[in-house]
C-alpha cells in the first residue's frame, strides 16, 4: 500500500511533466501539421540553460529566464526556419526539425561536454515535504506538481477564456477563415510555436534536476512524448492529458510490479517455461520490461482504435 | 492538416516503356561493371591481397543502396515516411543469423547464395505484421506509429535473450559450407560479390516495380488518396502491399548485413539506422529512382571518412540536411535535373562562370564554419578525450584568440560574399530559364 501511494504521486509528477511537453507538441502538430522532432531537444536546452543560469544567478531567475529563452528559440525556428521551407510541404518542415535534432544534440555536447551536468535541486526546496508510511516525499516533487498544474491551468484559461485563445482555437480548424477575418495567422503560428517551446523549456528546467541533465535526455524523452500525443489522439488536448497521466502512472508502476504474466496464470494451474522467445516474454517480470510497456500500449490502442484515445480525426 | 508526407512535385521517373534496347539500359550495365571493377582498383598487388577497408566500405555501400532504395519505395513512391524501416532490416538480419546457424548445424539445406532471399522473405513476413498496424493510417499518424514500432522493437531487442541475444546481440559463422558455385565465403571479397549480385537483383526488381500497376497506384495514393479511392482502389491496401514489398527488399539488405558482419545487435533495428535511410533518400533525391543510390553512396562514404576524422560529424549532417531541405527539396538529383531545360537550350556554358565565382566564397564559408565547429568541439569533447587539434602538421591552441577570430572572419566575410554571388547567380539563372522556356514553347504561341 505504501508503495502504491508514493508511486501514485510520482506517477502524477511524471505525467504532468509529460503533459507539459506533449501539450505543446500536440498544439503545434494539429495547428501547423508539423511533427516537431526538435521539441524534446528544446526541453533538453531548457535544462542546460537552467543549469547555466543557476550557476550564474541562481535557480529562481533560471525558472523564468530559461523557458523564455527556449520560447525565443522556438519563435526563431518558426520565423527563420519553418516559414522558409513551408512552401516545400509538410514533409520538408518535419525534416527541417529532424535536422535540428542533430545540431542541437551535438551542439549541446560541444558546449557543455559529454558528462552529465551537476544541476541540483535548490537548497530552499531540498527537504522532505511529508512522510508517508516511513517514506519521504521530497518538497521538490511537490513544487514540480505545483508548477506544472499552474501552467496547465494558465494554458487552459488562455485557450478557453481569452480572445487570443479563441483565435488560436479557430486557427486550429479553420486557418483560411481566420485569415479572411483579418487575423494574422502566421503570427498565431509563431505564438503557438513559441508557447510550445516555452512549455518544453519549463519542463526541462524543473525536470533537469529531478532526472539528470545530460545530452541523452532528449532521446530518452522524445519517443515517450510522441507516444503520448498519438495515444491521446491528434488534435485533442483532453486526450493528451489523460494519456500523459496514464503513461506517467504506467512508467512508475511498472518499475515496482514484480509479477509476470506467468505468475498471474499460475493459480489457474498453467505453468509456462521460459525456453523460447514467447515463454521469455510471458515469464519476465513487468519491472524488467517497464520501458517497453508504453510502446506496447500504443500498438494495442492503434489496433483497437486507430484514431487514438480521444482523437477527432484520422490523421 | 494536409498530406504531411507528400513530396512536392514528386515524380518517381517511370521506367522506359519502349522495347528493351541495350542503350536504354546502359546505366545498369555501367553500375554492374563499376561495382565489379572497383575493388580491384585498390588491390594491393605487392602483397596480393585486397584492401580490407575499401572492400568493407564498398560492401556497406552495396547493402545501403538496397536499403535506401527500399526506403524510397515508401517515401518517394508512396509518400509514406517510415521510421521503422530499420526494424524490417534488423529483424531480417536477426533471422538470417538464425538461418545461418541452422544451416551451419546442417538443419537448413540452403546454399549461401539463396540466404538473402530467405532474409527477404523474413523481412516480408515482419513487414506484413507491422504493416498491418502502421498502414491503417497515412501521413503524420503513419510516421508516428512507425516511431512507436521502432522504439518497441529496439527496447525488446535489448531485453530478450531468446532470438535477440539481449544487449550483446547474436553471432554466427557464414562459412556454412554450402554454395551453388563452390565458394567458401571466407574472404570479404566473395561476400562483396554476393552483395553486388543481390544489389543488382533487388535494384532491378524495385525499378520494374515502379512500372507495375501497384507502383503506379502507390503514386496515385501519394498524390491524391481520395481520388484513388473514388476510382475504386483501396488506398489502405495499396499502402499495405507497398509496405510489405519494401520490407522484402529491406530484408535482403538486412540479410546481407548479417552475412557480412556475422553479428547482429540491437543497433541494426534502432532508429538511427532508419534516420540514415531517410538522409540517404532525401539528400540523394527522393523524387527520382536513382536518387537514393547516389545518397547511399555519398552518406556511406562520408560516414566512413568524415566520422573517423571529426567528432562533430552529426552537426555537419544536420546542417547539410537543413540546407537541402531549405534550398533543394528535390535532393542532389533534383539539382542536376533542374539544369535539364537549360542544357537542352544549349546554354549550360553560360553557367560556368557564375558557378566558378561562387566557388571561392563557398569554400571560405565552409572553412570558417568547419573551423568554428571543430574549435568548439575540441574545447569540450576533444579535451575530455585527450585529443589535440592538429591542422597541417601544427597543433592549434583552441584557447587562443587567433583561430577563433580567423574562423569567424572567414564565416562572416565569406557569408556576405557568397550572398552577393548567389544573388548574381540567381539573376543569370532566371534569365537562362526564361530563354530556355521560350525556346521550349510552341512556335505559334508568340504570333
Amino acid at each position: 500500500m505504501q508503495v502504491g501511494l508514493i508511486s501514485l504521486l510520482d506517477g502524477l509528477v511524471y505525467g504532468m511533466l509529460l503533459f507539459m511537453l506533449a501539450s505543446g507538441l500536440t498544439l503545434i502538430l494539429s495547428m501547423m501539421g508539423v511533427l516537431n522532432f526538435a521539441h524534446a531537444s528544446i526541453y533538453m536546452l531548457g535544462a542546460y540553460f537552467a543549469y547555466q543560469i543557476d550557476q550564474w544567478v541562481g535557480f529562481w531567475p533560471a525558472l523564468v529566464i530559461a523557458p523564455v529563452l527556449c520560447g525565443a528559440i522556438g519563435a526563431a525556428i518558426e520565423v527563420w526556419g519553418l516559414r522558409r521551407v513551408h512552401h516545400n510541404g509538410h514533409i520538408a518542415e518535419l525534416l527541417f526539425t529532424f535536422g535540428l535534432v542533430f545540431i542541437i544534440g551535438r551542439g549541446v555536447q560541444m558546449t557543455w561536454g559529454m558528462l552529465p551536468m551537476p544541476y541540483r535541486v535548490p537548497a530552499s526546496l531540498d527537504f522532505p515535504l511529508f512522510t508517508l508510511y516511513g517514506e519521504n516525499f521530497p518538497a521538490y516533487r511537490g513544487f514540480m506538481l505545483l508548477v506544472s498544474a499552474g501552467m496547465l491551468l494558465a494554458t487552459w484559461l488562455l485557450l478557453k477564456k481569452t480572445r487570443i485563445g479563441l483565435i488560436i482555437q479557430a486557427s486550429l480548424t479553420h486557418p483560411g477563415m481566420v485569415s479572411a477575418l483579418g487575423h494574422d495567422v502566421p503570427l498565431v503560428f509563431t505564438t503557438v510555436f513559441a508557447g510550445g517551446s516555452f512549455l518544453a523549456g519549463l519542463a526541462g528546467v524543473i525536470a533537469g534536476n529531478y532526472l539528470t541533465t545530460e545530452s541523452a535526455m532528449a532521446d530518452a524523452m522524445g519517443p515517450i512524448v510522441f507516444v503520448v500525443v498519438i495515444f491521446g489522439g491528434l488534435g485533442s488536448l483532453a486526450g493528451c492529458f489523460i494519456a500523459s497521466i496514464l503513461m506517467g502512472m504506467v512508467q512508475t508502476f511498472s518499475v515496482v510490479i514484480d509479477y509476470s504474466f506467468a505468475d498471474v496464470v499460475k493459480p489457474l494451474g498453467v505453468t509456462i517455461a521460459s525456453n523460447d522467445l514467447l515463454g521469455e516474454i510471458l515469464t519476465i517480470p513487468v519491472s524488467r520490461i517497464g520501458p517497453l510497456v508504453p510502446y506496447a500500449l500504443l500498438i494495442l490502442i492503434l489496433v483497437l482504435r486507430p484514431r487514438g484515445l480521444m482523437g477527432t480525426r484520422e490523421t | 492538416m494536409s498530406d504531411v508526407t507528400q513530396v512536392p512535385e514528386a515524380r518517381v521517373l517511370p521506367a522506359p516503356r519502349s522495347a528493351a534496347s541495350t542503350i536504354r539500359y546502359w546505366p545498369w550495365f555501367a553500375a554492374l561493371l563499376i561495382s565489379a571493377v572497383l575493388p580491384w582498383l585498390f588491390y594491393d598487388w605487392q602483397h596480393a591481397r585486397h584492401a580490407g577497408f575499401v572492400v568493407s566500405v564498398l560492401s556497406q555501400t552495396g547493402m545501403m543502396i538496397i536499403f535506401a532504395l527500399s526506403f524510397n519505395m515508401l517515401m518517394g513512391q508512396a509518400g509514406l515516411l517510415s521510421f521503422c524501416h530499420s526494424v524490417l532490416f534488423g529483424l531480417a538480419g536477426y533471422s538470417t543469423v538464425h538461418f545461418l546457424n541452422a544451416a551451419g548445424a546442417g538443419e537448413l539445406p540452403v546454399p549461401m547464395e539463396l540466404v538473402p532471399l530467405l532474409a527477404g522473405l523474413a523481412g516480408l513476413g515482419f513487414a506484413i505484421v507491422f504493416g498491418y498496424v502502421a498502414t491503417k493510417q497515412r501521413s503524420t499518424a503513419f510516421a508516428m506509429i512507425t516511431l512507436g514500432i521502432v522504439q518497441l522493437v529496439t527496447t525488446a531487442a535489448t531485453m530478450f535473450h531468446h532470438f535477440f541475444g539481449g544487449e550483446g546481440g547474436i553471432q554466427t559463422d557464414r562459412m556454412i559450407g554450402r554454395s551453388l558455385f563452390g565458394l567458401e565465403y571466407a574472404h570479404s571479397i566473395e561476400v562483396y560479390y554476393l552483395i553486388v549480385a543481390w544489389m543488382m537483383i533487388a535494384a532491378i526488381g524495385m525499378y520494374f516495380h515502379t512500372n507495375t500497376p501497384l507502383g503506379r497506384m502507390a503514386n496515385a495514393c501519394r498524390d491524391n488518396h481520395e481520388r484513388a479511392q473514388f476510382v475504386g482502389y483501396d488506398p489502405r491496401m495499396v499502402r499495405f502491399v507497398q509496405f510489405a514489398l519494401s520490407g522484402f527488399y529491406a530484408g535482403i539488405a538486412g540479410g546481407l548485413f548479417a552475412i557480412t558482419y556475422e553479428i547482429v545487435t540491437f543497433d541494426a533495428v534502432a532508429a538511427p539506422l532508419a534516420a540514415n535511410a531517410l538522409l540517404m533518400a532525401y539528400i540523394g533525391g527522393a523524387t527520382t529512382f536513382f536518387g537514393p543510390v547516389l545518397g547511399a553512396i555519398l552518406i556511406t562514404l562520408m560516414q566512413s571518412g568524415v566520422s573517423l576524422m571529426s567528432n562533430s560529424w552529426l552537426v555537419y549532417v544536420g546542417v547539410l540536411f537543413i540546407a537541402m531541405v531549405t534550398f533543394a527539396p528535390a535532393g542532389l538529383t533534383g539539382i542536376v535535373l533542374e539544369h535539364a531545360p537549360i542544357a537542352r537550350a544549349g546554354l549550360l556554358r553560360r553557367l560556368v562562370l557564375p558557378y566558378a565565382r561562387g566557388l571561392l566564397p563557398g569554400l571560405i564559408v565552409l572553412l570558417g564554419f568547419v573551423g568554428m565547429v571543430e574549435l568548439l568541439s575540441f574545447l569540450t569533447i576533444g579535451q575530455a578525450q585527450g585529443k589535440r587539434f592538429v591542422l597541417f602538421g601544427s597543433t592549434i591552441d583552441v584557447h587562443g584568440v587567433m583561430p577563433w577570430l580567423i574562423s569567424l572572419v572567414f564565416l562572416v566575410g565569406g557569408g556576405v560574399w557568397l550572398r552577393r554571388e548567389a544573388i548574381a547567380f540567381k539573376r543569370v539563372w532566371d534569365g537562362l530559364t526564361d530563354i530556355a522556356r521560350q525556346g521550349d514553347a510552341p512556335m505559334g504561341e508568340s504570333g
